[in-house]
């Protein structure tokens, strides 16, 4: 995970390590699972020597003995990190390039590559389906489930697409 | 002939077939198809528009007759049944669910809901008492006494669900049940299905909703008429659901 990701959700109010990963739980819900307590202290220790946070201790057993805050430069950071346009890009390139390079070589067929394909992405969407299902109505992960689901369903779209395309080329 | 007794498929088609037209205009809708749906399995048939999957799910449900073929329900003969007797199986063994509601506008949601009951020769106060359990099992207790203009896209197809349940239909036959709902309304549509079929009902949507597949016991791909491709989907999760979201790393 991104180290802006971590470092803007300590920016409500400094908190200790466990504070950050319940937050961290209650916003990614079932794919919380995904990071683990390991990840989160490395990156934690990578912002303290970027000089983005600062460790504080509170003598207040019960919250933890340290907690994190941001410094004026974290700050910053954030805000800026706020500001930029950044977007996870889907390499499609190289599934397109499997199939023309498939096609042209004749080492396999086109088809067969979008239906295992398919069947993949099916799999996959059974998966975040079943998880969305269990989320609560109304819970924050549940609108990160839901943008999964409508990108597979994306990606399902174009592997009819390639399909069909395919299906036309060779029958010419 | 009874071939499947209890404990055999509810759905058994051999050599299903609908044609319209004659000679050069001659279009094969449903072209030899074989099919068995066992009891409390939730099938997908998935395909391209035109590829014959409604023609295949109103021969299933007795809305259409088929050209040549034989179908089973529950061990009994569909396909001979007289037009009474057919009207009598659609009523009493199959429920129907379809992508735009079809619930009657003049009604409200309740009285929706009895309807089927009523029809089938039932009393009022039973007809009554099974629609307020059906919409309390939907989820729209509260809005009994609303017609449908005054309900969403989602709790309309709910009504519509829990109407085709009203009869205690030994099938659910839903032809693109999602395809007026946003993804919201889908995931709710997703959830009431799956707690239908966790209590063991028998459940063909036919769709091009990868998502409706994605959650079925199996599925079936369609084209031309015919079956070309069947995939069973097992089991819950096994990867990382992370990765999924590009937190991988």
């Amino acid at each position: 995970m991104q180290q802006e990701a971590v470092l803007a959700m300590l920016a409500k109010e400094p908190s200790s390590g466990s504070r950050l990963r319940a937050r961290l739980n209650d916003a990614l819900g079932p794919l919380g699972e995904a990071v683990n307590d390991g990840q989160i202290y490395v990156t934690l220790s990578r912002l303290e020597r970027a000089g983005f946070i600062a460790r504080r201790e509170t003598g207040a057993p019960e919250a933890g003995r340290k907690v994190y805050e941001l410094t004026a430069a974290g700050q910053e950071r954030v805000a800026e990190w706020f500001a930029e346009v950044s977007w996870p890009k889907p390499d499609l390139a190289e599934f397109h390039l499997k199939l023309v390079a498939a096609a042209q070589a004749g080492l396999a067929d086109p088809i067969g590559i979008v239906d295992a394909q398919r069947r993949e992405l099916i799999r996959r969407l059974r998966e975040v389906e079943r998880a969305a299902m269990a989320e609560p109505g109304g819970s924050p992960a549940g609108l990160l489930l839901e943008g999964i689901v409508l990108r597979l369903q994306a990606d399902l779209r174009w592997l009819e697409a390639c399909e069909r395309a395919w299906m036309d080329r060779r029958k010419r | 002939m009874t071939e499947s007794g209890p404990g055999g498929p509810i759905v058994r088609a051999r050599g299903l077939r609908k044609v319209y037209g004659k000679g050069e205009g001659l279009a094969r809708a449903v072209d030899d198809v074989d099919l068995e749906v066992a009891p409390g399995e939730a099938l997908a048939i998935m395909g391209p528009s035109g590829c014959g999957k409604s023609t295949l799910l109103h021969l299933l449900g007795g809305l259409d007759r088929a050209s040549a073929g034989e179908l089973w329900l529950a061990g009994r003969r569909v396909d001979r049944l007289s037009e009474r007797g057919l009207a009598q199986f659609r009523r009493h063994d199959v429920g129907f669910v379809f992508q735009a509601f079809h619930l009657m506008d003049e009604l409200t949601a309740q009285e929706n809901v009895e309807l089927p009951a009523l029809l089938a020769g039932r009393s009022p106060r039973h007809a009554r008492r099974r629609a307020r359990q059906l919409l309390d099992q939907v989820g729209l207790s509260e809005r009994a006494v609303h017609l449908p203009s005054a309900l969403s896209g989602g709790q309309r197809q709910r009504v519509a669900i829990a109407r085709a349940l009203a009869n205690e239909p030994r099938i659910v036959l839903a032809d693109e049940p999602t395809g007026n709902l946003d993804s919201a309304a889908t995931l709710e549509l997703l959830r009431l299905f799956d707690g239908l079929h966790a209590a063991g009902l028998t459940l063909v949507v036919v769709t091009h909703d990868e998502r409706i597949a994605a959650t079925a016991d199996r599925t079936i791909s369609m084209r031309d008429g015919a079956f070309v491709d069947e995939t069973r989907l097992v089991g819950g999760t096994s990867g990382n659901l992370g990765d999924l979201a590009g937190m991988g790393g």
